[in-house]
């Protein structure tokens, strides 16, 4: 195979273009896909990107792993159902923040519960790109922008990181889309984390919200230890700016579904079969 | 044609374990070689509300619900009349129940022969805690000269988990049952060959879909198909499998797309409420050319309309509810025991296909157990098809026949994105017109041009009459026909069993003899007749019989209609 040979990052993308604005954080997030599949010298074959859909969702495409590019919320839950078929593939899902957190936030928040052994990287431009700026669950409760809500939302936004705290998420890390050498990093680490690993990048889109622009000066990179306790991770998520990196919470617990406890073989077929016969 | 049946109703408050007594003296029937039904009602409530085992002993596998009891068995009658609408009883008709409780007017009125028992002391007198369930079972067992050591062996093993004070009980209680000597009549139907098998229409289903390959099932709970997951849920553990419990049923459809692609055959089942919120995203298992099997098992609808009860109407959404040309599968099975051939068929086809396959199961066949002779296998289990080994892999390839090779991930080489956007051959989105057009085309394709064989309905009988049907109605439909003949009215029955893509080639020429078409369907916008008239041009005349649940069809009231149409 192919993967004898060390790959390097561009050796993983494929040969489709991406349909982003220029200026769209989303390509320093497949740059820094690409860059970690290439620091794991990860196999093409058996490697798998899942989507919904909006601008970040057509990612799966652009990348030389198999994919699959679903409907408007439901990445996750395509992702957990092949990777609960198929455990010896290595599953990345991915999308928006309206995606994620609104049209498929049911789906988010059982996925964080489950802990299917996959990674989920959430592309937060606190924006719907792809239907031309309206506001998402994630946007400030100011921002007057959009047509359809020309007094801004009105309602307080959902803190992405606190959701998967509470829901059960035993990883949960955030980049930003201007520091995708720290991106590569996490996602890496992502992907080797055993469980369900929740990487909430924010990822600017300079097209509708050009004041994301400000971002760089605000962001800025957690420098003490990862948290391991729940409690403490709570009065962090509820309490910070929601512009600080890196690997914030982390802990181990048992993933799912759990190994069988009896053998099963084919041949149970027949008893199955005969428990019905009189 | 017809044949004798004697039918049996035991009613009493949720808990005191009329089922179970329904179910025992059927499966001791079974064991001589009987045939028969075990319908099951229950009130709305969750716990301790009424409930009826409604039996027909018949001499035939046709199962209908009963038209009439020739027996009742009422523990007591306030929970008997909550079931007044539909167990009928007539003047030849028997009734046993607890000796000094006043009878209903209703039942009074009807002149039945009453048999007043003391039923409560009885079951005291065999076991300081007798059952009076089995005390009645055992009573009924004597009526039907059903061996006293089948029952009690039966009981035995049904209760195998509980203490045994509790089975010395029950089984006490069935000997005194047995001994008792009634003045009451039964004309017992023939007894047919024995080595037959006792199951429900989900149970059937859940077999099929594992004996065709199932290895994965997605499951959100619903009323009336929670059955067949829980049943599936142990079998996969026995066999090798998963299944995930989802949030809601577009996790659950989704979750089956996602194993589905991963090349594990996929399965869920819901009901019509479920089937609505997951037919965008069997639209995407059409569009990306997934192959999973929804199994959905019809309710009363609309909206959560009546949940545990029977109707076939959901075959719009079935046949129309996904937007966009999104051309699939939908077959019905047409009994309990066919659940195993059309289940297993199904998967089959989806997995052949690459598409979707709804299939049409109700609560009827679905929760009613029956005692079938072995049900018929789908001969060809589902297969993945051998992918092309070129490094230049199109998966969405036009091929002649439609259909493309399929690759799934960790295959070597053959990387691809499967999209619900449209696309070119290789899979890359496209807008353009020709890509639409030929994706488009190669979708219909493939499912027109395969050659589904002689199973896309059971075809019986012959004359200028014919009576269509799809499903659970085949039997009351063909129990119609043969009172149509006793009429001397000769009638051919056409049982569908594949309802898309619909063989209009192969139903035109099986019409082709006949002049009066009837389309008999269990739901009141006449869903089938529309269906069928769009679809073809009939030179017959075309008459709907449409009657919604939960009431079953009844073949007395098909066959005089029939009759009075044609007479006019």
């Amino acid at each position: 195979m192919s993967e004898m040979i060390k790959l390097k990052a561009k050796d993983y993308k494929s040969t489709v273009k991406p349909i982003w604005c220029p200026g769209c954080g989303h390509f320093s997030v497949f740059n820094a896909i690409t860059k970690a599949m290439a620091a794991l010298a990860i196999s093409k074959d058996d490697t798998v990107m899942i989507s919904g859909i909006g601008c970040s969702s057509r990612l799966p495409a652009y990348v030389d792993s198999y994919g699959f590019h679903g409907v408007h919320g439901r990445g996750l839950a395509i992702a957990q159902g092949l990777k609960v078929a198929r455990p010896d593939l290595t599953v990345l899902a991915m999308g928006g923040d309206g995606d994620g957190f609104s049209i498929g936030g049911n789906h988010f928040i059982h996925a964080c519960r489950r802990n299917v052994n996959l990674t989920y990287i959430a592309m937060d431009n606190e924006v719907y790109g792809m239907t031309k700026g309206q506001a998402s669950p994630t946007t400030p409760m100011d921002w007057d922008h959009s047509k359809l809500t020309p007094h801004g939302p009105g309602v307080r936004p959902f803190k992405p990181a606190a959701l998967a705290l509470a829901s059960g998420a035993p990883w949960i890390a955030r980049g930003y889309s201007g520091n995708p050498n720290q991106m590569a990093k996490l996602i890496a680490e992502a992907i080797a984390f055993p469980g369900f690993s929740f990487l909430h990048v924010m990822s600017q889109c300079i097209t509708f919200c050009p004041e994301q622009t400000d971002w760089k000066s605000i962001v800025h990179e957690r420098e003490e230890p990862t948290l391991s306790d729940a409690d403490e991770a709570a009065k962090l998520f509820l309490h910070e700016d929601g512009f600080q990196t890196g690997v914030l919470y982390a802990e181990q617990r048992a993933t799912w579904p759990p190994e069988p406890e009896a053998a099963a073989s084919v041949a149970a077929l027949d008893q199955l079969a005969a428990s019905f016969r009189v | 044609m017809v044949g004798k049946h004697l039918s049996i109703a035991i009613t009493g408050a949720g808990g005191v374990g009329v089922i179970s007594c329904g179910e025992l003296l059927l499966q001791a029937w079974a064991r001589l070689g009987g045939r028969g039904l075990l319908r099951k009602a229950y009130g709305p409530q969750i716990r301790g509300g009424e409930s009826a085992a409604l039996l027909k002993l018949t001499e035939n596998e046709r199962y209908t619900a009963a038209e009439h009891y020739d027996l009742v068995v009422a523990l007591d009658w306030d929970n008997f009349s909550r079931f007044e609408d539909e167990i009928k009883l007539g003047p030849d008709s028997w009734v046993i129940c607890q000796e000094g409780e006043a009878l209903p007017a209703a039942v009074s009125d009807l002149q039945p022969h009453i048999l007043s028992l003391p039923l409560a002391e009885l079951a005291q007198a065999s076991h300081p805690d007798g059952r009076i369930n089995m005390l009645v079972l055992g009573l009924l067992g004597a009526l039907l000269d059903l061996p006293g050591d089948s029952l009690c062996e039966l009981a035995e093993q049904k209760l195998a988990g509980k203490a045994v004070a509790y089975r010395e009980a029950a089984v006490a209680s069935i000997r005194n049952g047995c001994a008792q000597q009634l003045e009451c009549k039964l004309d017992r139907p023939a007894l047919g060959e024995t080595g037959t098998w006792y199951l429900s229409g989900n149970q059937a289903a859940g077999l099929g879909a594992l004996e065709a390959g199932i290895r994965f099932v997605a499951a959100y709970p619903i009323t009336p198909a929670s059955d067949v997951l829980e049943w599936m849920a142990g079998g996969l553990e026995q066999v090798g499998g998963q299944l995930v419990q989802a949030e809601d049923e577009l996790a659950a459809i989704n979750m089956t797309i996602g194993a589905a692609f991963g090349g594990v055959p996929s399965f869920t089942a819901t009901s019509g409420p479920g089937l609505a919120l997951m037919s965008e995203s069997i639209g995407l298992a059409v569009a990306s050319e997934t192959p999973v099997t929804v199994f959905n098992v019809m309710r009363g609808g609309p909206s959560t309309g009546i949940p545990t009860k029977s109707e076939q109407s959901d075959l719009n959404i079935a046949l129309h509810g996904l937007h966009g040309d999104a051309p699939h599968l939908v077959l019905a099975p047409l009994d309990i025991a066919d659940c195993v051939f059309t289940t297993g068929w199904a998967v089959h086809l989806a997995q052949q296909l690459q598409t979707a396959a709804i299939v049409l199961s109700d609560q009827f066949i679905g929760q009613s157990t029956a005692v079938v002779s072995e049900p018929r296998r789908c001969a060809n289990p589902a297969a993945s098809l051998a992918i092309a080994g070129d490094g230049d892999y199109l998966r969405y390839k036009l091929t002649d026949s439609g259909i493309s090779t399929v690759a799934s991930p960790g295959d070597a080489d053959q990387r691809f994105t499967a999209d619900g956007l449209e696309h070119n051959e290789k899979g890359t989105p496209s807008a353009k017109h020709s890509d639409h057009q030929q994706q488009l085309q190669k979708r219909q394709d493939k499912l027109e041009q395969f050659d589904y064989g002689e199973d896309w309905a059971q075809v019986e009988g012959s004359g200028t009459v014919a009576l269509v049907s799809f499903g659970s109605s085949s039997a009351a439909v063909a129990e119609a026909a043969g009172l149509l003949q006793e009429r001397g009215i000769a009638t051919r029955t056409v049982a569908l069993r594949l309802l898309a893509p619909l063989q209009a080639n192969a139903l035109a020429q099986v019409l082709d003899d006949c002049e009066q078409v009837f389309v008999v369907e269990q739901n009141h916008g006449k869903q089938l007749y529309h269906y069928l008239r769009g679809q073809m041009d009939f030179r017959q005349t075309l008459h709907s019989y449409a009657m919604a649940g939960p009431v079953p069809l009844n073949a007395g009231q098909i066959a005089q209609t029939v009759a009075e149409v044609l007479a006019a």
